[in-house]
């Protein structure tokens, strides 16, 4: 039995009384839409705060809109909604692919985008009881000074595990924030890429009265295809613990004008790969071996996440290879 | 609408090593199996503490307690949901069923009966919250335009349910009896129905 440690509840319906009362109690405070991330978090004693801020009520997190040549979804879409909403699934449908392949049913029916783009990063340490822990001592990211998973390690190299933030990184997303400054809504946008750091222990560039309100992508051209996959040891509820999306711009003639590959649960961040080095290739089964390479040659997995890590390189390889190959026929 | 007994100070501050402030309870009302009902709890109360502690709704259990088993799965407006890491004071004024309130007027529901009959509980923890998962199942494919059974849509929708004693085999196969019979059985009432129309 794992009870939550009180803290108090605060159900806002305004986007501006949400950031104030996020402004006001500063770091005791977070944000909770779904809750499939933080609450566990919070039993696990990994996660502590005072005052939990519901978004759910908020009408201007909701909502997905064909606007401009963008599509907006709205921070709070639930998962599932992502999964099965006809204008995702005929404009992005390796965002309704990855979002289908989250966790289990029930948490794709809680969870919501800006939850999953929001994860608390994790790792072999982090993720076990506070009990577990304790044997241990604490860590970079729990009170500690040293690395459990990395020996020697400086910084704390959690993963992040979100399976949207990959393909949506991608097809070229940004996501729109709103915090709260001198008693008023401020507003900005960056790209998604830019709102992750190399931190494990604060790997989101927000700040403390912050939050994603929604996410905008541009609207693929025809020659531009994007594909997901996700390595997991069982096909339901678990995290990644390798995913890779890629992007493939594709001139008249079949060959590659320009592209992207995002690998994640690397460490706090996903790592965009630029194609440029492989542009005029052919895109064929050549290349789907030629990119595996590259992937494997640039990208080292640690041990942060359960799965032997020169394991997880050789499969990052075979799923980057499978998947352009799935993407050969498009 | 019931309204219960403050809350029973044994569940309160369990965590709390020494408490420096009053917890503050809240009014939860919500649609229980059907029934409104109004229950005091600590606001940070999951829904399943909720059920199982005030209401005394002890069908759905509390498992791994973190959201990785699905035995606590209850339907929070239709949609399979995890009580377990669902504040309860987030769900006011929704409509919440358990497996307590599957079966109508004493009988079991046909899941409940081919459940039983099929042996597809063993130890019996996991049960209510596959049968709720495949609950939300059935009325997805009641509600779908043209309903076909496939195994593999039983399995995707039980994919957040884990079970340790049946290998899953016989909770598959009770499920697809028990979709099939409801797909039957609708046929059936559709077939009479446009008969008397005709």
């Amino acid at each position: 039995m794992l009870r939550l440690p009180p803290f108090d509840v605060h159900l806002p319906d305004e986007l501006g009384a949400a950031l104030a009362l996020l402004a006001k109690h500063g770091r005791q405070a977070r944000p909770m839409q779904g809750g499939t991330d933080l609450v566990p978090n919070l039993k696990l004693g990994q996660t502590k705060l005072e005052h939990a801020v519901l978004l759910a009520g908020i009408d201007e997190l909701h909502g997905i809109e064909l606007d401009d040549g963008e599509l907006r979804l709205g921070a709070a879409t639930g998962l599932n909604a992502l999964a099965q909403d006809p204008q995702v699934q005929a404009h992005l449908p390796a965002l309704a692919f990855a979002a289908s392949r989250i966790a289990s049913p029930q948490i794709r029916s809680m969870g919501t985008l800006g939850g999953n783009l929001c994860l608390d990063t994790r790792c072999r340490y982090i993720n076990q009881s506070e009990l577990w822990r304790q044997a241990l001592g604490g860590c970079l990211k729990s009170h500690g000074r040293e690395c459990h998973v990395v020996p020697g390690g400086q910084g704390c190299v959690a993963a992040l595990s979100s399976d949207t933030a990959p393909v949506l990184i991608a097809y070229g997303a940004c996501v729109h924030i709103a915090g709260w400054q001198d008693s008023a809504l401020v507003r900005r946008h960056i790209a998604l890429a830019d709102l992750y750091d190399s931190d494990g222990v604060r790997h989101l560039r927000l700040a403390d009265a912050e939050i994603v309100t929604a996410v905008r992508v541009p609207l693929p051209s025809a020659n531009v295809h994007v594909g997901y996959r996700k390595w997991a040891v069982r096909k339901s509820i678990d995290f990644p613990l390798i995913s890779v999306a890629l992007r493939l711009e594709r001139s008249d003639t079949g060959s590659l004008l320009a592209g992207l590959l995002v690998v994640s649960v690397l460490g706090p961040r996903p790592r965009v790969i630029d194609l440029k080095a492989l542009a005029g290739r052919t895109i064929d089964a050549d290349l789907a071996k030629a990119l595996g390479q590259m992937a494997f040659d640039r990208c080292r997995p640690l041990p942060n996440v359960p799965y032997d890590a020169d394991y997880r390189r050789e499969r990052l390889a075979v799923e980057v290879r499978r998947l352009c190959t799935e993407m050969l026929n498009l | 609408m019931t309204e219960t007994a403050p809350v029973d100070s044994t569940f309160l501050d369990t965590t709390a090593a020494e408490p420096t402030r009053a917890r503050r309870l809240v009014i939860c009302r919500l649609q229980v199996n059907g029934e409104g009902v109004a229950v005091v709890a600590p606001v940070h109360w999951t829904l399943l503490e909720l059920l199982r502690y005030q209401l005394g709704l002890i069908g759905s259990k509390q498992g791994c307690d973190k959201g990785d088993c699905g035995a606590c799965t209850v339907l929070l407006d239709g949609k399979p949901t995890l009580s377990c890491i669902t504040l309860a004071v987030a769900v006011q004024g929704r409509c919440v069923e358990t497996v307590e309130g599957l079966g109508v007027g004493g009988e079991p529901h046909p899941l409940q009966r081919e459940f039983a009959e099929r042996g597809a509980a063993q130890c019996g923890f996991c049960t209510p919250g596959v049968l709720m998962s495949a609950a939300a199942y059935l009325d997805e494919l009641s509600s779908s335009a043209e309903p076909v059974v496939r195994q593999a849509d039983i399995a995707a929708a039980l994919g957040g349910n884990l079970c340790r004693c049946t290998g899953y085999t016989k909770i598959f196969e009770a499920v697809h009896a028990a979709a099939t019979q409801i797909l039957q059985r609708s046929k059936a009432l559709a077939d009479t129905s446009t008969d008397d129309a005709s």
